[in-house]
């Protein structure tokens, strides 16, 4: 009871930092190959690890209509045999040295991403090299990885928080945004990509013009170019021609979006709308603008839905960072029978999030922590090269990571309270809740905030 | 590659273990309780893991919910979380913010109590039922964490129960049962402290007697009973579960050796061979080759006491069913008793799990944590320097001889999740029943 109190009068004994040790992200040095190859290089000696990120600008906004999920299916595929060795064997050859291989692509790009023992890594850029120039994509491992695609589609119908994300992405984005559909792709898409397509895709987006190579850790910027040029100094074939998504909102009032899970104990809940691009001008007021919201434990919506109301394990909000507009997105999981109050809740700090500026204390705590927490985001080479990543993609500025944490100590309450008023837009909201309908339907509708439609689990009206 | 290590313990109890590492300024305070859901009492399952989240509810200087707000104001990160044999809580702060990490810690280990109130305990009773249902209750195959060591374990032993705790046990914990526990178990010589990072040792060593050195010794714990079981389950266990999923999915576990023990590392990396990665056999065989499976994964639990559990963890491709999962999955496993490994397998283990070790040291976090496990399991956190040996020591024959002793049918134990069937239309009609009231 006197915890409060008590609190507040024992600030003195609260230990005083010392004075801060500089950080500087690690520096780092770009070159070009004649082939039109980016190199960025950063040395970190801390430990004998080196990552390599091979990023292409060949993500899900690339690919065909009609077949979307091409570029993921071509990213994987690219770790899954050359021309030389099959897929097992591939794999054995990386494994054997200890070098872990992934790839992926994102909305934006794709990468390929190794990270092994200093002590192979001349082994393994050569494996890489090999991996990059000359990818097999045997029909045997395309229907192999289609299958897989189409099982993970199957098991997200009984995923609440998958399914939740991804139906509102449907819901947010106009239908001709490639952004409406999932990065992966849907069973119709998936189903319409051949070996071909592939092939097709490699040959026009995989090109060394278009694509950066990421070396951080335990190697010097030379080093690192030799190996580079080695491995993909021959690669031929110019660049490909940028395409940007279409982050269209598609046109609609507020609505409710109830996707049938009878039964369900929770209902998983987003509530958002289409929010800016990853390089806009006013990143930062919204970063920290978010970070009050709900991009804290200690944020708005959390102590609310969590502490003060208990109807969460946890609630948060995120602009979510891409070339084009991504969702501005408030997820959470309730408890089903009170879907409406904590909907209500997050409404309500949204609203007052554009009513009033934040105390000094909200501004000083979002700062701070990111300003602070700065260097601990950097441990690790993986974590290097994904920043790198990011200035790359989205060409920020050389000083960008030298510069971040004055511009975060520079953000005021005017700056929060202008990007709250001008980037969150209630009126826009769109609300997805994944649970059971005999539960949470009259509620939803009696809070007054939109339409509310009842879909099954792939998102088709009940009746 | 080592890491240098110095310990000491206060006269309270307090065992610590400090790691120098000055490439950045960040420092990680990591603190092991030597408690976990093994130490709870019947009728008070999910007790540890209550009383974790009670831990971040204010102590008699800090507030409701300050902990938080002061190492976010200090640039800092910080979690806790619970397990059967322990239960850790940390933070990862600038280097200059040590000493209120270590006075943050040092509060709620001494001073707890005075902030406890009820309404505090059923705000997080909330919360922690709420993560239940978002973890295990309304998530598909959620229930393996509690179904699987109910299995695995013979019902009065303490690795048998709930983590998470049962709604109604949850229900019952009342404030007392908060300071009881609080008194028994959190006290410093139930406890590792290690500190990882930027900081000076002597510096560290005055703070943390500052702030520690003041807190009474415990009066003790109950002691576990006799966690020793037979090497094997001697028989193969079986359970199905019919759950709202879309593919069938295998855990299969087999009894191994504790953790700490010579023989874990030929669990482990038999586990790494079986399931680690897309070169290991069981990706190989059955996600590549024989395309039975759409995700296949080994891991070890890690337990300390008694014995440990060796578990494979296989998702069925779509179009196979629950019951030829299994049996390939079996299939597999017999011809591995039968043949064995190849010794480029075990190699390969071995090369994998070697980077996967030099990458968990990066992160001052990681780095304080292993050192808890090792202080507080072992009371040697020196083993983490002798990790990748024992792991190089590892011959194909030793992995060979753990297949045979351990793999067999008299040694496993599958949890299967089936699809129950589904009607969509009965989902619709609820929907549309709504919309009529």
């Amino acid at each position: 009871m006197t915890s409060k109190t008590a609190a507040a009068d024992s600030k003195a004994v609260r230990p005083k930092p010392g004075p801060p040790r500089e950080y500087r992200f690690p520096s780092f040095e770009r070159r070009t190959l004649e082939n039109g190859l980016q190199l960025v290089v950063a040395p970190v000696t801390k430990l004998p690890l080196v990552t390599v990120a091979v990023l292409v600008d060949a993500g899900a906004v690339c690919d065909p209509t009609g077949r979307e999920g091409t570029a993921e299916l071509a990213a994987k595929l690219m770790v899954e045999g050359t021309v030389k060795s099959d897929g097992g064997e591939l794999t054995e050859r990386f494994e054997r040295i200890g070098a872990s291989i992934d790839a992926h692509a994102d909305w934006d790009a794709a990468a390929v991403t190794m990270t092994v023992l200093v002590e192979h890594l001349a082994e393994a850029f050569d494996l890489l090299g090999e991996v990059i120039r000359t990818p097999a994509f045997r029909a045997r491992e395309v229907e192999r990885l289609k299958a897989e695609r189409l099982g993970e589609l199957l098991q997200l119908r009984t995923e609440p928080g998958g399914l939740a994300d991804e139906l509102f992405s449907r819901f947010l984005y106009a239908p001709t945004s490639r952004f409406a559909h999932p990065d992966g792709g849907n069973e119709q898409s998936v189903e319409a990509i051949e070996r071909q397509h592939i092939v097709a895709f490699y040959d026009t987006r995989y090109l060394p013009g278009s694509a950066t190579v990421i070396v951080t850790g335990d190697v010097s910027v030379d080093q690192a170019e030799q190996l580079v040029r080695r491995a993909l100094g021959e690669w031929k074939g110019g660049a490909a021609p940028r395409i940007l998504g279409d982050d269209h909102p598609v046109k609609r009032e507020r609505g409710v979006h109830i996707i049938a899970k009878t039964d369900a104990s929770q209902s998983e809940l987003r509530l958002g709308h289409v929010g800016i691009q990853r390089n806009h001008p006013d990143f930062f007021p919204v970063n920290v603008m978010n970070a009050v919201l709900g991009g804290l434990f200690n944020s708005r919506i959390n102590l609310n839905l969590r502490e003060v109301h208990g109807y969460t394990y946890g609630a948060f909000s995120s602009f979510v960072w891409r070339r084009q507009a991504g969702p501005f997105v408030v997820s959470t999981a309730v408890k089903s029978d009170i879907t409406d109050a904590a909907a209500r809740e997050i409404l309500t700090e949204i609203d007052r999030m554009r009513a009033e500026p934040i105390t000094d204390d909200e501004l000083s705590l979002a700062t701070s922590y990111l300003d602070g927490v700065f260097p601990i985001r950097f441990e690790t080479t993986a974590a290097i090269a994904a920043a790198l990543g990011v200035l790359v993609l989205h060409n920020l500025p050389e000083d960008y990571y030298d510069r971040y944490r004055e511009r975060v100590r520079s953000i005021t309450a005017d700056q929060i309270l202008a990007a709250a008023r001008t980037y969150l837009h209630p009126d826009e909201l769109q609300m997805v809740v994944v649970g059971d309908p005999a539960v949470v339907r009259a509620p939803l509708e009696a809070l007054g905030f939109g339409k509310t439609t009842v879909y099954d689990t792939h998102g088709n009206p009940a009746l | 590659m080592r890491i240098p290590i110095e310990t000491f313990r206060l006269p309270n109890g307090l065992f610590v273990t400090l790691s120098e590492d000055h490439t950045a300024p960040i420092v990680a305070v990591n603190l092991w309780y030597h408690v976990g859901s093994a130490n709870e009492r019947s009728g008070r399952t999910g007790f540890a893991h209550l009383f974790e989240h009670m831990l971040f509810q204010g102590s008699e200087d800090v507030a409701s919910n300050e902990h938080f707000e002061l190492v976010a104001r200090a640039g800092g990160t910080l979690n806790g979380s619970t397990w059967l044999e322990r239960t850790n809580y940390f933070e990862t702060v600038p280097s200059n913010q040590l000493e209120l990490a270590l006075w943050l810690e040092a509060n709620r280990m001494g001073k707890l109590l005075p902030a406890m109130t009820q309404q505090k305990l059923d705000n997080q009773r909330d919360v922690v039922m709420n993560e239940r249902r978002w973890s295990m209750d309304n998530q598909p195959y959620g229930s393996w964490m509690e179904k699987l060591p109910a299995l695995c374990f013979p019902d009065e032993h303490p690795f048998h129960h709930s983590l998470m705790g049962s709604m109604d046990d949850l229900a019952a914990a009342s404030l007392d049962d908060v300071a009881q526990f609080f008194r028994t178990y959190y006290t410093p010589d139930n406890a590792v402290l290690s500190i990882a990072g930027d900081f000076e040792p002597a510096d560290a060593r005055r703070m943390i007697e500052k702030h520690f050195g003041g807190i009474p010794h415990g009066g003790g714990k109950p002691p576990l009973p006799d966690m020793s079981l037979p090497p094997v389950f001697g028989q193969w266990k079986r359970e199905v579960v019919p759950d709202d999923v879309m593919l069938p999915r295998l855990f299969l576990a087999f009894r191994s050796p504790a953790f700490g023990t010579e023989e874990y590392y030929a669990a482990s990396v038999c586990g790494a061979v079986l399931g680690l990665r897309n070169g290991s056999r069981l990706r190989r065989r059955l996600v590549r080759e024989r395309q039975i499976a759409s995700d296949v994964s080994a891991f070890t639990y890690d337990l300390s006491k008694g014995s440990d559990l060796l578990v494979i963890d296989a998702t069925a491709r779509p179009g196979i069913g629950a019951e030829q999962l299994e049996q390939e999955v079996a299939y597999e496993i017999d011809t591995i008793v039968r043949d064995g490994f190849e010794e480029s397998e075990v190699q390969r283990a071995i090369a994998v799990i070697q980077t996967a070790f030099v990458s968990g040291m990066q992160e001052a976090g990681d780095r304080a944590d292993r050192l808890s496990m090792f202080a507080t399991y072992l009371g040697r956190p020196e083993a983490i320097n002798e990790e990748v040996d024992h792991y190089q020591a590892v011959t194909t024959a030793h992995v060979n001889e753990f297949v045979r002793e351990r793999l067999g049918e008299n040694n496993r134990a599958s949890l299967l999740y089936v699809p129950r069937e589904e009607t969509p239309n009965e989902l619709v009609a609820a929907g549309n029943a709504a919309e009529a009231q």
